[in-house]
């Protein structure tokens, strides 16, 4: 592996989108999570859920702003690092871009502001539509950066002339083949890795219980119990349309395929392959354990199915196969361990004891970064798999490169790398403690009285605070003290 | 003003691909000067947060733009993603062009957008993020500058791709419009204090201002005059017969404007020295299209030649249609739910 500039952009495009697709990933099932609270508030009037509501949209707040500061980042590096590339797709992929930017980008920025500035400017049901647009316009994002990626993994609905590719049909390139697979499996992916960080962080809560009061238990409690109920249903749902995924990369994509499967010659029977250690110089596979024919039944849903192989194209037209491999399983292997978790909270919750089952909650906190993993993982596999191209059959990644110097690519990728380690430790310091904090008790709980009692009373005025009546003149922020 | 435009067109081009660039010209350009002002304002309190003599003077200074930065800096995608969608060419030349710049503004504006969220969950490390959110606004303002120059003074370009130099872009003409951006940005940024603030905050903007408003009343003389000395034919566009009598009032309107600004700071307007900067700056950006136009990558490729084909022009543009008149809605919405002065005695913890 040479350090050249081709190889220093592929890093860097890497290691920043890799840094970004963190925070959507978390924000996109936040952003419903906080949707799903305000209603439950807006609809019982229990000011539990107000209090949630405050304490996650903190964190989502944090996220949020760490993605959109990388997020501005990548709309830059299509055209900084990728110039050619930028050239070949600009007259497809720009308007899909555009979309997204005029449909969601200001979407969400617009609602942000009253989401997170606006309680005591708006009324609660204007507050409830700010955050539901942001939650909205999170989803539309995805759709059209989605609809791009997918794109340029299964290119459909265009012409290529002089080397430029023009569109011919809009629709085809939007939902292009893999696009709905892709769109489906990747907002599941996003739920999945909030139900997990939410459920494994109000585990730790409950966990350090003896160190807080126990008003502030009951909102970790209820955040575990809406998350696992989500995790227990999503899981399974995101294991069949992973396989859907996978039939359609068979069908589009079937050197990527070969790959994940560690599959050197096209064959029937193909074993499912637990583990291997695959040598792309040698072409096989070493310390292979497998299930004989499985790997064609969950491909072709019949035992002898043929699968192709990576043989079937030349080497300079295969991915590198090692990392494909190991990232497939990673990802699998998180999706069936989320299973498993979902299964079990079921169980203790039927038993009653998944508040109090340490070894679940220490298992559910363990699994707090789960989904990231998994996300990450899926997104190697997909685009590593896709290598050498960067549009599918169309465009080498190599020919895809701007005119500029190793020296900058280099300086630019340190920059990053150091930028963001500085901005990722912050941020992580920063969520802890709010962590620590934990939601911020119900005052009329503080106030006394049975506090398990008084939570499912409905309050006379929803958000009012004592000091609210000095401070609410129009034209001047009131700050409530937290 | 027909004809003019006809000139610059190549020869023989008629229907969507004379006009559709067009049209894309003029929405860019209002999607750019939308971001210069909007986040030019936001930019400019970064600059001058830390000469605030207080804490909960930069808390109010913050709170003033925390609801509506993110909305700012949208348009800055756009001006991006609008470029790759319309003008793919420019996208692809301009960006290698100005890969340090670039580079350095963006890295700035990571460090100052989440100066936003971590300045207030922070007790220890708070000052860390005050000096973040100020150099983090200085440096990409200054940046965008740097472009801005480097962007008149033109490129070298090879065949469709970008062929010059890491360093092209930098020279004394460059650096100097870097500094006349971070004078001008900081003149939005003080006299939005002015408007959202009240008491010795209020009377500190508006000194602020006035000096902000000399060295932009300053650069923008010297980069105006030194233009012609660039040597790239745009004097003629200024000072040949009848341009001259049309453009004339150009400069005239611009210096009554800083007039008007200088009296209502003097005086006692409070919304008046942001509008009237607004329109200063506009001035010097009908200067800027006038003198480019229609070039897009100057001085060797039009609108019409870094064009983006007519089916993807009208379909970015149909979407464009539908969707803005509806954004520029629940954006002013936003604002409008913030307006007013900031209230004196805000308090980090309630931050939200
Ligand atoms: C599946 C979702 C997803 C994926 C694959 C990407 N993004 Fe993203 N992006 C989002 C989902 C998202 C989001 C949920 O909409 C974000 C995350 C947090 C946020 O603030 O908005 C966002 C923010 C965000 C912003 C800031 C928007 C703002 O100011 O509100 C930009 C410019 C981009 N992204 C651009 C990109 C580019 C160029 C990508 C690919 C190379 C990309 N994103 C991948
Ligand atoms: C958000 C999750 C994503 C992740 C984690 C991700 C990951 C990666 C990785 C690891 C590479 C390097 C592959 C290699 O060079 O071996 C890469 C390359 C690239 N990706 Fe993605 N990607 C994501 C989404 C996207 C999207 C949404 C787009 C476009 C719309 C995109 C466009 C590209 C481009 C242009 C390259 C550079 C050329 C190349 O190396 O193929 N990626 N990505
Ligand atoms: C356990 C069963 C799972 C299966 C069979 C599966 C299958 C797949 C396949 C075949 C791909 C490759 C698509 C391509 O190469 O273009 C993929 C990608 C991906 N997977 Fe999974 N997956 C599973 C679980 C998960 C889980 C649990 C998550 C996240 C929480 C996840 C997130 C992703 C993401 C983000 C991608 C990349 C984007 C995309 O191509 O959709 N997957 N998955």
């Amino acid at each position: 592996m040479e350090l050249d500039v081709l190889m220093l952009s592929r890093i860097q495009f890497a290691f920043t989108i890799s840094f970004h697709i963190i925070f959507p990933a978390f924000t996109i099932g936040l952003a419903s999570f906080l949707v799903a609270l305000e209603f439950n508030w807006l609809r019982t009037g229990n000011e539990l859920y107000r209090s949630l509501f405050r304490f996650w949209v903190k964190i989502f707040a944090v996220s949020f702003g760490l993605g959109v500061v990388s997020g501005i980042v990548m709309s830059f590096q299509f055209g900084t690092n990728w110039s050619r590339y930028a050239e070949f797709v600009g007259n497809i992929l720009g308007p899909i871009i555009q979309y997204e930017v005029i449909t969601a980008f200001f979407l969400e920025a617009g609602f942000l502001g009253i989401m997170l500035f606006g309680w005591d400017r708006v009324g609660n049901r204007l507050h409830f539509f700010a955050t539901c647009m942001v939650a909205f316009g999170t989803l539309v994002s995805a759709f059209w950066i989605l609809s791009a990626n997918s794109w340029m993994q299964t290119p459909a609905g265009f012409r290529v002339e002089n080397g430029i590719a023009l569109p011919v049909d809009w629709l085809q390139i939007i939902f292009n083949p893999s696009f709905p697979y892709r769109y489906a499996h990747m907002v599941m992916g996003c739920y999945l890795t909030t139900a997990f960080a939410v459920a494994g962080m109000s585990a730790w809560m409950i966990l350090r219980a003896r160190e807080m009061p126990a008003e502030k238990v009951v909102g970790a409690r209820r955040s575990l119990s809406m998350a696992l109920w989500f995790a227990a249903i999503c899981a399974p749902i995101q294991i069949v349309l992973g396989d859907l995924h996978g039939l359609g990369v068979l069908a589009e994509q079937p050197t990527k395929l070969a790959a994940m499967e560690g599959n050197w010659e096209r064959q029937a029977n193909m074993p499912l392959r637990l583990f291997a250690i695959p040598d792309e110089a040698a072409e096989t596979n070493h310390y292979e354990i497998g299930i004989p024919n499985l790997g064609s039944w969950v491909l072709t849903h019949a035992y002898d199915g043929v699968v192709p192989g990576l043989k079937d194209v030349p080497r300079d037209e295969r991915p590198p196969v090692l990392p494909v491999f190991f990232a497939f399983r990673v990802m699998v292997g998180i999706g069936f361990l989320m299973l498993g978790l979902g299964a079990w909270s079921l169980i203790l919750r039927w038993k009653g004891t998944l508040f109090t089952n340490r070894a679940f909650l220490t298992a559910t906190m363990l699994m707090t970064p789960s989904g990231f993993g998994a996300v990450l993982a899926g997104w190697f596999t997909a685009e590593i798999g896709r290598q050498p191209w960067v549009v599918y059959g169309q465009l080498r990644t190599a020919d895809a490169l701007s005119p500029v110097s190793g020296g900058a690519v280099a300086f630019s990728l340190v920059s990053f790398i150091l930028a963001y380690a500085v901005v990722f430790g912050f941020g992580s310091y920063y969520l802890t403690k709010l962590l620590r904090k934990g939601p911020e008790p119900i005052e009329e709980a503080l106030r006394g009285g049975d506090f398990e009692d008084r939570l499912d009373r409905k309050p006379k005025r929803p958000l009012s605070y004592p000091d609210e009546s000095l401070e609410g003149r129009p034209g001047h922020r009131s700050h409530p003290a937290e | 003003m027909m004809d003019i435009l006809t000139l610059f067109a190549p020869e023989g081009l008629t229907g969507p691909g004379l006009w559709l660039p067009l049209v894309w010209a003029a929405l860019l350009a209002v999607a750019v000067a939308m971001y210069v002002v909007a986040d030019g304002f936001d930019l400019g309190v970064g600059i001058l947060f830390t000469a605030a003599r207080s804490e909960t003077w930069r808390d109010r200074m913050m709170l003033s733009v925390a609801p509506i930065w993110d909305g700012n800096e949208t348009w800055l995608i756009l001006g991006g993603g609008g470029l790759l969608a319309v003008f793919y060419l420019a996208y692809a030349i301009l960006l290698p062009a100005l890969y340090i710049p670039l580079l350095v503004m963006l890295i700035a504006l990571v460090f100052r957008g989440v100066a936003f969220e971590f300045r207030f969950k922070a007790d220890a490390s708070k000052r860390v993020w005050d000096y973040a959110f100020h150099y983090g606004s200085l440096l990409a303002t200054f940046s965008q500058g740097v472009v801005l120059g480097a962007f008149v003074q033109g490129f070298e370009v090879d065949g469709t791709q970008f062929g010059g130099g890491t360093f092209d872009w930098l020279s004394l003409f460059s650096l100097t419009t870097g500094l006349g951006l971070v004078a001008g940005y900081g003149l939005l940024g003080a006299t939005w204090c002015v408007m959202k603030t009240t008491g010795d905050l209020e009377l500190w903007a508006r000194r602020k201002a006035e000096h902000f408003l000399i060295a932009t009343i300053v650069m923008m003389a010297v980069v105006s005059l030194w233009v012609p000395f660039l040597g790239l034919d745009i004097e003629r566009r200024w000072f040949s017969y009848p341009n001259v009598v049309v453009l004339a009032p150009v400069p005239i309107l611009t210096g009554l404007t800083a007039f008007a600004i200088w009296r209502s700071l003097r005086g006692s307007g409070q919304r008046a020295p942001f509008f009237l900067s607004i329109t200063l700056f506009l001035f010097g950006f009908l200067g800027l299209a006038v003198s480019l136009f229609p070039f897009l990558i100057p001085p060797s490729m039009t609108i019409w030649q870094a064009a983006s084909a007519p089916e993807s022009q009208a379909f970015a543009l149909i979407g464009y249609a539908v969707v803005m008149p509806l954004t520029f809605v629940y954006t002013a919405y936003a604002y409008w739910v913030f307006r007013g002065k900031v209230a004196e005695d805000v308090q980090s913890s309630g931050y939200h």
